[in-house]
Formats: C-alpha cells, structure tokens, sequence
C-alpha cells in the first residue's frame, strides 16, 4: 500500500477530527484491558452453567477466592484457608480460617463466611451444579476460627474441589442483606480486584483491592472487554487497544508474538484432547480399538495442525496431575495396527467400518484433527465415517450412552486430580462415561474412598495402565493455550488456562 | 377502510405471533442439547441430573412447560433466564435500544450510499460511470456482510486505527441516561463527547450490515429511475426546460421511490436479522449478541424470549411499511 502526501494529510487530519489516539505499544500501560474470550452471564459463582464454565473463573477468581488457593502449577497452598484436614476417623472435616480478611465492602470475614457458604453450595435449593460433591458434608459448625463439618460420605477429593468449580467463598452478611438479585448488580468478595463497573455483553471494569491479603495487584485499574469473535481479539491487541487476549488461533499467535511490541506465552493447560470409545459393536474387539490407537501419530498431528502447541498424551492424565506416570505410553506403530486387525480378519481390502462424531470449531483443528485420524486409519485398514455435531448434542448423547463407537471430546481438568479425569471419563456408572465394561468399573471401584493418598494415587496409575493395555480409550494430546499480549506486560500463565489479571506485572 | 385494514393486520400480527411461540418453543426443546446435561460436570448421577431439571422447570412434559410460559408471557413475565438468573423481558428490552440503533444507523447509510449511486448512475447512465457504479454494486453484493466487517476492521481498526474495533461505547464513558437510547439521547442531553465515541463504536458494523443493502437499493432505485425517466411526464419535464438534475430529483424520484420503499422495508428485517453475527463480530452489546450466548448455553427461556422479540419487530416493520406504502402511493390512498 502507498501514501501521496495528500492521502497522509487527509488521514490525520480525520484522525485528530475524530479524536482518535493511533495506539502505541511503546507507552507505558496506566489501564490494562484485556481481551477476553467469552461474556460474563452472572456474578454468582456457584449457580448455573457459568459456574463450571472453565473459562469464566479467571474472572470470578479475579473478584471472589476460593477457599483454599491453587498456584498456576495446579498445586495447592494456604488461601482464605490456611490449614485443612479430616480427624483420625474420617468422619469430620476441619478447616482453620485465615485472619484479617475484609471482603470488598470493608467488613471482616470471618468463619461463619466459610460455613455459609460450604452450607449453601450443598443445598439443593440453589441449583449449584455440584451440590453433589458439596452433599458429602453436613452439619457446618464454628469453633473459634476453625469451621467444622461431618463427612455424611467420605470423599478423598473433597478438600480439592475447594480450589476447582463453585469452590468459593462469598459474604454471609452482604448476601443475605441484599438477596441474589442485590449481589447480581454489586457483587462482593475477598479476592484481587473489586467490581467497579460491569456492563453485560461489553467489559467489566475492576479496581485493584486494597486490603488483599496476598498482595495489592500491580495494575490499578484493569478493564475486560468481552471479545468473543477470534478474528476481533486479534486485532484488538494488534491495533493496540487491548494489552492481553488468549484464545487465538495459533498461525496468528505465531505471526504476531514476535513482532515489535508484542509478546507471547505458550504453555500446557489442563485441557486434553481424547476420543472416547463406546463399548458397543466393534469396539467389543480390542485388536480394533488397540490397532486404532497405536494408528494414529499424535506428534504428527501436534506439529502439523497445530503448529507444534500440543503434548502428545497416553493416557489421561497430563504430566502435571497427580497420577501421571511418564513410563505408560502407547507407541505410534501402525505396523502393530495392521497385525491386530489382520488377527481379527480386517484389512485395508476389508476394512473394519465404524462412525466417529466430532465437533467442528469448538475446539482448535477439531475437525481437522479427526479427518487426519481418519486418513492414518484408512492406511491400516479402518473405514471411519465422521459425523459432526454440536458440543451441546454430546453432552446429551453422552449422558444417554449414545455415541458412536468413536467420539472425539476434550477433557479440562483443572484440579489435575486422576479422579475428575481417568475416574469420571472412564468408570461405567457416571452418566460421563463412555466404556462400561464390568472390569474397569470393578478396578476404579474401590479407589473412590481410598482413604490413603500414596495408595489412590498409585491405584490410579495401574487403571491408567491398565485402561492403556486394552485401549479402552484414545488419549490425544494436552492442549496449549497461546496468551498474546504487549511487552509492557508480564502474564503469567496458569495451567488451569485461566487467565489472571492479578498475576500480572508491568515488563 | 383504513381503520378495518389496521385491525386485520394487527389480529394477524397476534396470530402470527401465536405461530412463532408456539413453533420455537418446540423446536428448541426437540433439537439436541439440553441446557442441563451442558451444565453437569462429571460425576453427576442420574439423582443430580432430575434434581436440575426439576430447578429449571425442564421436568415437565413440552405442553405444559409450554402453557406455564404463554401464562407467564400474557401478564408480562418471559420467565428467567438460566445463565444470567434475571427476567427475560428485562435483559430482551435492555438490549433491544441497542440493536435498534445500530439497524437505523445501518438503514441509514444504506439509503444515502445506495440512493447515492443510483442518482449518479441515472445522471450518467449509458457512461463508463454508470459502469463502474453497476461493478461497485455487483462488488458490494457478492460479499456478505461478516466479510466486509472482517475487512473493515483489518482497515479501520488495525491498519488505520481511526474507528474502535470492539464494544459500544467507551468503559469510562458508560452514562447513566433514562433510556438505553444512547446515541438519541446523548444529542437530547447535549453530550456530543458520548455521541462521537458512540458514532465511533458504531460505525464499523453499521457500514458491515449497510453496504450490501446499499447495493441493493442502489441497483433497483436506478432500474427504477431509467424506467420512469422514459415516461411522457418526465420528458414533458424536459421540454420546459429543466435541468437534468431537476428532472431526476423533483419530477422522476417521486415515482421512482416506490419499489424501492416496499423493498427497504423488507430488506431493513433482514438487516435487524444481520446484526446477530455482526454485533458479535464486533462485541457490540445488542440483542444479537445476546441471542448466540443464549443458543450456545442452551439458555432456553432467553432464546424464547429473543425470537419473539425479533417476530414482533419484523412484523412491526412490515406493518409499517405497508401503511407507509398506502399513504405514499395515491392508487392504494384513494382505493
């Protein structure tokens, strides 16, 4: 493109008219704004689809803290909690509430904060989706400044799920002066930033909190803008208008992450590609199901379509969770493949036909990635027939056992606890899981309570290896979130892929 | 006459309104996707998933979740919306300034850029001009309007950063007026600083959603014009001695406006329509933009509530339309 002087003339003098500021990523940043990926529907963190909507708790965990903090590497550490156990038992919880606290509106917290919440997560009256989890205790009481609660079941995970969805904490007093309605239009809590302005569908407004008892956040003022369309985010930060977005496809990450004034940050979520199997037809064969895992070149997929963001996985569980065992892995070898399908009479002549259902853009290359499986099956003797359909139609197929013998899905995982992914993925009661054979349900059973920690993890190793042995499922790869922001910024990533303005500093 | 023709189109308007009801509301709880089966995490029994349904409302068979809504929806209650918890009626007609606002900038600028091009093209036609106004036009409408968007934003918002790519207005700008009428009212309270960053926001996908319709009236407008400027009238016009330009705009255009009017007023439905992926484009805070998170969640009640909102408004706009159409044209005035 080229300028005459008159074309130049004319540009700026419609830009001053307009009293438009042309961005410059050289300023220093005063507001930081943020292009965030999808809108905010409600301020109440444990009611409706929001609150287990992954990627709304960066924002919640920007307002509200859970009760106990969890650091971007997934582990736990003292938060509004500062010490947590069961008594010897087992049939008691104990909680130690941390001192000096004041929620948004300058009052103290307290312990009957944490208790009235804990209460009001487990009553089914409130519509919390994991009022489930929440149920196995009853009876929240308070002792000084130590919470207590009877375990009506026992639930090793249970102090986990305090850092994962609905786990916060919010204001007993202020709630209830104002009712849900009141707290829609003025949410407090204790966290980082305070609500100033909120306009639905458009940005919320925060100001760093004073009092926060982990440190005041560097930007004073942060503002997050509700930018849904991939395309706009991008050319929000590339203008200059916004200093931080995530969730971009990954050739504009690489494209602008290296340019003057930009920065990028690439790191591993807790979110896992994977394709179920039903056990259903021939997938009851497992030379058909082992033949089309080791078919498929996960690394070849990650470098190719995914521009290299991606950790080729084996089994369910990433290398950050808990009961990730590096020395389980499932070999690409189509060679292999063809033998085990040749041993139950199929080949590339004859191939064995089966239906695989996908999304298509709901997740990264989704789409694509199914129709390159689907090109390495057909070399080795499988005929896939890909059916697309929406996210919202394999939630309900999946609650009916109803896919296809082959259904791609991903899998977040934010707690990284084998549990909430190997034990709710693949164990045959949960209305979430796809295989149901008697074996796996009998070898996960009994890890439910488990109540010694070395011995459920280790339990949980020898499934996934076990689930690894007789491909019960395709585990693909740990997907990586691209952050693109100024280099007048310092983001640090979380593995949760929740994004945190109160983690960020100025470069 | 007038008053009976006003009655019949206002009980029609009520049937048809009865239809659309009657047909979202089936069609969106038969296709897939149940907002509470979405809403689930794993490890939810059969127990947690009846208790949810039970929350919402969702365990009731379709014809009486039905009657439960048209009740509510007569005396003025949508029902609540399962992802915001607030009245349907309340987030629809919050919304709906907005929309409203960004579809008459739109209608707007297609009017002047349209009406535009076929002036110049009637006064030069049979020209190179003419040409290229008829390329300009094929060229407007061969693109649909999230692409121009797309290349407007690469223009406008990263290239030449003159307009805000995202939003409706500025957060620090955010005012507190009695009505969501932004840009009316801030030219009502003098707030010209509110309306140029208002202007700014909505420029962008005001210009998406008008230049195919500018094309559109454009090339009929013209058509039009070339048609009426061969009738005895208009060449009577001429051999008293006016100017070609007068000509076209005092005694031609009247005539010429007609199709052109009926066609706007159709085509400004299908505008309203458009706003739904060009609000999210832009992250612009209309109905449209409300109406994909509702459909993605599943939010069963706000799509309820959206759809018959846009029914009323489209059948509103046809209504008018018409009447207008009556009163302009001296045949159906005087039938």
């Amino acid at each position: 493109m080229t300028f005459s002087r008159r074309s130049l003339l004319k540009m700026t003098a419609a830009s001053v008219t307009l009293g438009v500021a042309v961005p410059s990523f050289a300023q220093a940043i005063d507001e930081l704004v943020i292009a965030y990926n999808v809108n905010l529907p409600s301020w109440d963190p444990t009611v409706g689809p929001s609150a287990v909507n992954p990627t709304i708790q960066g924002l919640y965990q920007s307002v509200f803290d859970q009760f106990i903090l969890q650091q971007p590497d997934l582990t736990p550490a003292p938060g509004l909690l500062t010490d947590w156990g069961w008594n010897e038992d087992r049939t008691q919880v104990w909680m130690d509430v941390r001192e000096g606290v004041k929620w948004h509106d300058g009052s103290d917290f307290t312990a009957e904060d944490v208790a009235w919440s804990l209460a009001r997560a487990a009553d089914p009256a409130t519509g919390n989706p994991i009022q489930f989890v929440w149920g196995t205790l009853a009876n929240h009481r308070v002792e000084g400044n130590r919470v207590i609660a009877d375990v009506q079941q026992f639930d090793p995970t249970i102090f986990k799920w305090m850092y994962f969805l609905t786990g916060y904490v919010l204001p007993k007093a202020y709630y209830e002066r104002v009712g849900a309605e009141g707290f829609e239009a003025a949410p407090i809590g204790t966290g980082p930033y305070m609500v100033e302005q909120y306009e639905r569908n458009a940005f919320v407004r925060l100001r760093a909190n004073p009092d926060y008892w982990n440190g005041v956040p560097e930007f004073e003022t942060v503002t997050i803008r509700f930018v849904t369309d991939a395309a706009s985010r991008v050319a929000e930060v590339e203008s200059g208008r916004s200093h931080v977005t995530l969730e971009i496809p990954y050739e504009e990450y690489d494209r602008l992450r290296d340019r003057s004034g930009l920065a990028g940050v690439a790191e591993p979520v807790s979110d896992i590609a994977m394709i179920f199997f039903n056990d259903i037809d021939v997938m009851e064969d497992e030379n058909v199901r082992r033949a089309a895992v080791h078919a498929v070149d996960k690394q070849l997929i990650i470098d190719r379509l995914l521009s290299g963001y991606g950790v080729a996985l084996s089994t369910l569980e990433t290398p950050e969770y808990a009961a990730y065992d590096p020395s389980i892995e499932v070999p690409y070898d189509p060679d292999l493949a063809r033998e085990l399908l040749a041993a139950s009479g199929y080949s590339t002549d004859n191939p064995v036909r089966f239906t695989i259902q996908t999304t298509r853009g709901f997740k990264p290359k989704d789409y694509e990635m199914i129709q390159a499986i689907v090109g390495m099956w057909r070399r080795v003797g499988i005929e896939a027939e890909i059916e697309v359909y929406e996210v919202a139609r394999h939630f309900e197929l999946r609650a009916a056992d109803q896919l296809a013998p082959a259904a791609f899905y991903n899998w977040g995982n934010s707690v990284g606890d084998p549990t909430t992914s190997t034990g709710f993925a693949m164990f045959g009661p949960s209305p979430h899981s796809v295989w149901d054979s008697p074996d796996l349900i009998e070898k996960i059973a009994t890890l439910w309570a488990e109540p010694d920690e070395e011995t459920r993890i280790q339990g949980w190793k020898d499934v996934s290896r076990y689930i690894a042995e007789h491909a019960y499922v395709l585990p693909l790869l740990q997907y990586v979130q691209p952050i693109l922001h100024s280099s007048g910024v310092n983001v640090v990533p979380h593995a949760s892929g929740a994004l945190l303005p109160h983690l960020m500093t100025r470069a | 006459m007038f008053l009976r023709r006003l009655l019949s189109r206002i009980a029609t308007t009520l049937v048809t309104l009865l239809g659309v009801a009657v047909i979202v509301f089936a069609v969106i709880r038969i296709v897939p996707g149940d907002p509470v089966a979405m809403m689930l995490p794993p490890g939810a029994t059969e127990a947690d998933i009846a208790r949810l349904q039970a929350f919402y409302g969702l365990d009731k068979s379709i014809p009486e979740q039905f009657f439960i809504w048209l009740g509510g929806v007569v005396q003025g209650d949508f029902g609540t919306s399962i992802t915001t918890r607030q009245p349907v009626l309340g987030l629809v007609l919050s919304r709906l300034p907005a929309t409203l606002e960004l579809s008459v900038m739109a209608l707007v600028i297609a009017v002047a850029l349209g009406g535009t091009m076929a002036l110049i093209g009637t006064r030069q036609r049979y020209t190179r001009t003419e040409g290229a106004i008829d390329v300009a036009n094929g060229m407007a409408l061969s693109v649909p309007d999230f692409l121009w968007g797309l290349v407007l934003i690469l223009l406008f918002g990263v290239l030449w950063p003159v307009f805000t790519i995202s939003g409706r207005v500025s957060p620090n700008l955010v005012p507190e007026f009695t009505t969501s009428f932004f840009l009316f009212e801030s030219v009502v309270r003098l707030r010209f600083d509110l309306w140029l960053d208002l202007v700014q926001h909505m420029l962008m996908p005001a210009l998406a959603l008008a230049i195919p319709l500018a094309a559109i009236i454009g090339q009929l407008l013209k058509q039009s014009l070339k048609e009426t400027m061969h009738l005895d009238y208009v060449t009577l016009a001429r051999t008293k001695g006016y100017s070609e330009n007068h000509v076209i705009l005092r005694e031609a255009l009247r005539n010429a406006v007609l199709p052109t009017l009926t066609l706007i007023g159709v085509q400004f439905t299908f505008l309203i329509g458009g706003t739904v992926i060009i609000e999210r484009l832009f992250s612009y805070e209309g109905l449209g933009n409300m109406a994909i998170d509702a459909v993605i969640n599943r939010d069963l009640p706000l799509i309820q509530g959206i759809v018959l909102l846009f029914a009323l408004l489209f059948t509103l706009v046809n209504l008018v339309v018409d009447l207008l159409y009556a009163v302009l044209n001296p045949r159906l005035r005087h039938a």
